[in-house]
């Protein structure tokens, strides 16, 4: 990390999603950690010239869903490792899931989140608050007092509330104080027991299945509560086609409910499952090519206005075992950039602007959080990214302490080679600062 | 001592482990048969064996099993190979450990064959990749059952001289049933019609992107099979409310005299073993003249003799 606090970044490609600005060669200007004009600095002002030639500037990028595993379970990862990962991915804003131990369901746990955060944390990083007590989903938890803490949204991440009742009390509840609820769409009854999509390959791998359906049942309960509550909600990491037809249908009739899908529920299908390695089990598991497409269109026609990582790390030996018995989950930190150019854009997909809006400016507004923008005033939470950059994934090579990548050996395409949060670098790429000497 | 007829089936052999039939081409199916054959006819003629002495061979049950690891352990036996085995209830992952740390020691300690009959479907797939030892599928969750797939399709090949065209019908719990899928990949691969009948519930539409045809209604079935093979109910990997009641599935899906009347005369009868008798056959079908139960035990040892002979000729073939 460097200590200069002015820079002057040029002859870069700026990609502003907020604004629907895309110019090149760009310049931009970082002072006392934000965007700011030249005009207002004297002419032999000190700035620390940074070469982006060849390079996209883009705001820094917002995760809204990434799993910390602090406080608890520090052999995953740990806020450091996590927010490290983050920034080498490009993230300059996390937002914690609460399934910790203990689950982030009482103000202090949120409090204990935010010190650490203060202390250890490399981006800026939210912590939500549990829906309901212990994550049980029998009485809800403290939403005030959690918001007061500094929650910014509820959710039972991990656990999906079964009970409609108290989710229609959640969400009222919730709708009062101006949080949305994020809800992990599982109907335990029909999945349980499932380890991956229950389809043909599952029959095929005599593994037990967990089907759409149990997906898109809580999908259509969300959206009929939310359309009797008029609460916000946001349901995560979406994988059918089914619960996309659900959505998009009640998008088309106003209601305030907003989605999100993860890389690679986008690039993978469940046939990757034919080794049976760990590697690839995730909850909600990987589905067919059919869902898979209706999730990149939803993406592309604008009815999922979220890319998150759901970025889950476990320990080495714990995913080495058994399929059935291994934990759900895979780290994504890393990766997100890289593997949504692969799906979205170097397939022709969906631009830049479009693709980089979804890591911006949708979790902003999803989140109420001011939305990340080049233009003067902002915190200067930036990014360069090297469209050009080949690379292959090794999770040797991670800050994340969680190595389980479905992406292990991958060739990709594209890098961020600086992250910068007010005004502050926080991660540079190695050849980066080389030319930089040379400069 | 050597057998030519052995000794050129061995030389083609190519795989260390023994994990699924669906992986297998048609042509190494082939071979174990052709040596499952031979040491048929050697058992039979008392003639001698190729013996794989100086070798071990560890079963790991960690799930119950009488007769397949009775039926390796003789197999193992006959061939000269030590034979040792472990009750999951005395294994070392009663305390925790994981497969993986077992595995890994018990091949440190220096053993050829490690069978391994275990709960979780993908659990040989996992030590084969994980260990330079041969890995045998003793049957992993409600994946496959290899060898008594191949059991199967000897016995069939037996009775009817040839397995192509012939119609063969698998019934019960289809779903939950590594023997269903490890039988269906051998008749199917060594070109038998198969159709699965059983309960909706226990036999999901996907099994027709097998390449299977599938019935709900074993009355219509009978009529057309040469072969009907059985399936126990596989209570324990069942979670509740897939059907009413035992009542009701015997009521459907029973193989009983009466509906055996439906049947061509010289129908095959076969059940991987144990048969609950009443539920799946009525008691005197499992041993009427029709009925190859004790057929496909006898078979059962040939071919895990064969198995134990190719996969140890994988190392002296490299």
């Amino acid at each position: 990390m460097t200590t200069e606090e002015a820079y002057l970044i040029s002859a870069g490609r700026l990609i502003d999603p907020l604004l629907r600005r895309d110019e090149e060669p760009a310049t931009l200007y970082v002072a006392e950690g934000k965007i700011v004009d030249p005009a207002n600095y004297p002419k032999d002002f000190p700035w620390t010239k940074i070469d982006a030639q060849g390079l996209i500037i883009l705001p820094g990028l917002i995760d809204m869903h990434v799993h910390l595993r602090e406080p608890g379970e520090s052999r995953k990862e740990t806020i450091k490792t996590a927010t490290m990962a983050a920034a080498a991915g490009g993230i300059t804003t996390v937002v914690a899931m609460p399934n910790t131990i203990p689950p982030a369901d009482h103000p202090d746990t949120i409090a204990w989140i935010r010190k650490k955060v203060d202390k250890e944390a490399v981006v800026k990083v939210y912590p939500t608050g549990c829906i309901t007590e212990e994550r049980l989903g029998e009485k809800l938890a403290p939403f005030q007092s959690l918001i007061q803490a500094g929650a910014i949204a509820l959710t039972d991440d991990g656990s999906c509330v079964q009970n409609a009742r108290i989710m229609r009390r959640a969400m009222e509840y919730a709708s009062v104080l101006g949080v949305p609820i994020l809800d992990h769409c599982e109907d335990t009854a029909l999945s349980d027991g499932g380890v991956m999509n229950e389809g043909l390959w599952s029959t095929l791998l005599g593994l037990p299945g967990w089907p759409s359906i149990a997906e898109e049942l809580i999908v259509s309960r969300d959206i009929l509560l939310c359309e009797k509550t008029g609460a916000k909600i946001h349901l995560q990491h979406l994988t059918t086609e089914g619960s996309i037809r659900l959505l998009r249908d009640a998008k088309k009739r106003g209601l305030p409910v907003s989605a999100e899908v993860c890389p690679h529920h986008i690039a993978l299908t469940e046939s990757a499952l034919k080794e049976y390695d760990p590697r690839f089990k995730m909850n909600p598991p990987l589905r067919t090519e059919k869902d898979r497409e209706a999730l990149i269109e939803a993406l592309v026609d604008g009815t999922v206005e979220v890319i998150a990582s759901d970025h889950a790390p476990h320990a080495l030996f714990e995913k080495e075992v058994e399929f059935e018995k291994a934990p759900f989950g895979v780290v994504g930190l890393e990766t997100l950039v890289a593997v949504c150019l692969k799906e979205l854009y170097f397939s022709k997909k969906m631009d830049l602007m479009d693709l980089f809006a979804k890591l911006t400016v949708g979790p902003s507004r999803v989140l109420g959080l001011e939305p990340p923008s080049l233009r003067y005033g902002s915190a200067a939470d930036l990014i360069l990214l090297d469209l050009n950059a080949s690379w292959q994934v090794d999770s040797t090579a991670f800050f994340s302490k969680g190595k389980n990548t479905p992406f292990e050996g991958m060739h990709l395409k594209g890098r961020v080679v600086l992250t910068m949060i007010d005004g502050k670098i926080v991660w540079r790429e190695k050849r980066l600062v080389e030319k930089q000497k040379t400069v | 001592m050597q057998n030519l007829k052995l000794d050129a089936i061995k030389r083609k052999w190519k795989r260390k482990d023994l994990v699924s039939l669906e992986a297998l081409d048609l042509s190494e199916i082939e071979a174990i048969l052709l040596a499952a054959k031979e040491f048929k006819t050697i058992l039979k003629e008392n003639l001698p064996l190729p013996f794989l002495n100086r070798r071990t061979a560890l079963a790991l049950m960690v799930e119950p099993s009488t007769r397949t690891r009775v039926s390796f352990e003789i197999a193992a036996k006959k061939l000269g190979i030590s034979f040792l085995s472990i009750d999951y209830k005395t294994s070392s992952i009663q305390k925790g450990e994981s497969l993986k740390d077992t595995a890994k020691n018990l091949e440190a300690l220096g053993i050829d064959f490690l069978i391994i009959r275990h709960p979780a479907a993908g659990s040989a797939a996992f030590l084969a990749k994980l260990l330079n030892i041969s890995v045998i599928n003793g049957g992993d969750g409600a994946h496959e059952h290899p060898t008594q797939g191949l059991l199967d399709l000897m016995t069939i090949e037996e009775h009817f001289g040839t397995v192509r065209g012939l119609k063969v019908l698998i019934v019960g719990d289809i779903l939950h049933s590594r023997v269903a899928r490890s039988t269906f990949w051998a008749l199917s691969k060594y070109g038998a019609k198969v159709k699965f009948v059983g309960p909706i519930t226990l036999l999901p539409s996907y099994f027709k992107d097998f390449g299977a045809e599938i019935s709900y209604n074993l009355d219509e079935a009978l009529p057309f099979a040469d072969c009907i093979i059985l399936l126990r109910l596989q209570h324990e990997r069942q979670r509740k409310d897939l059907f009413p009641s035992i009542g009701e599935y015997i009521a459907s899906y029973s193989l009983t005299t009466e509906r055996m009347k439906k049947c061509k005369k010289d129908v095959l009868i076969m059940h991987p073993g144990p048969v609950e008798r009443g539920v799946e056959m009525e008691s005197e079908l499992a041993d009427s003249p029709n009925s190859a139960i004790l057929k496909q035990v006898e078979n059962g040892l040939a071919i895990r003799m064969a198995v134990f002979y190719l996969l140890a000729s994988y190392f002296e073939n490299r």
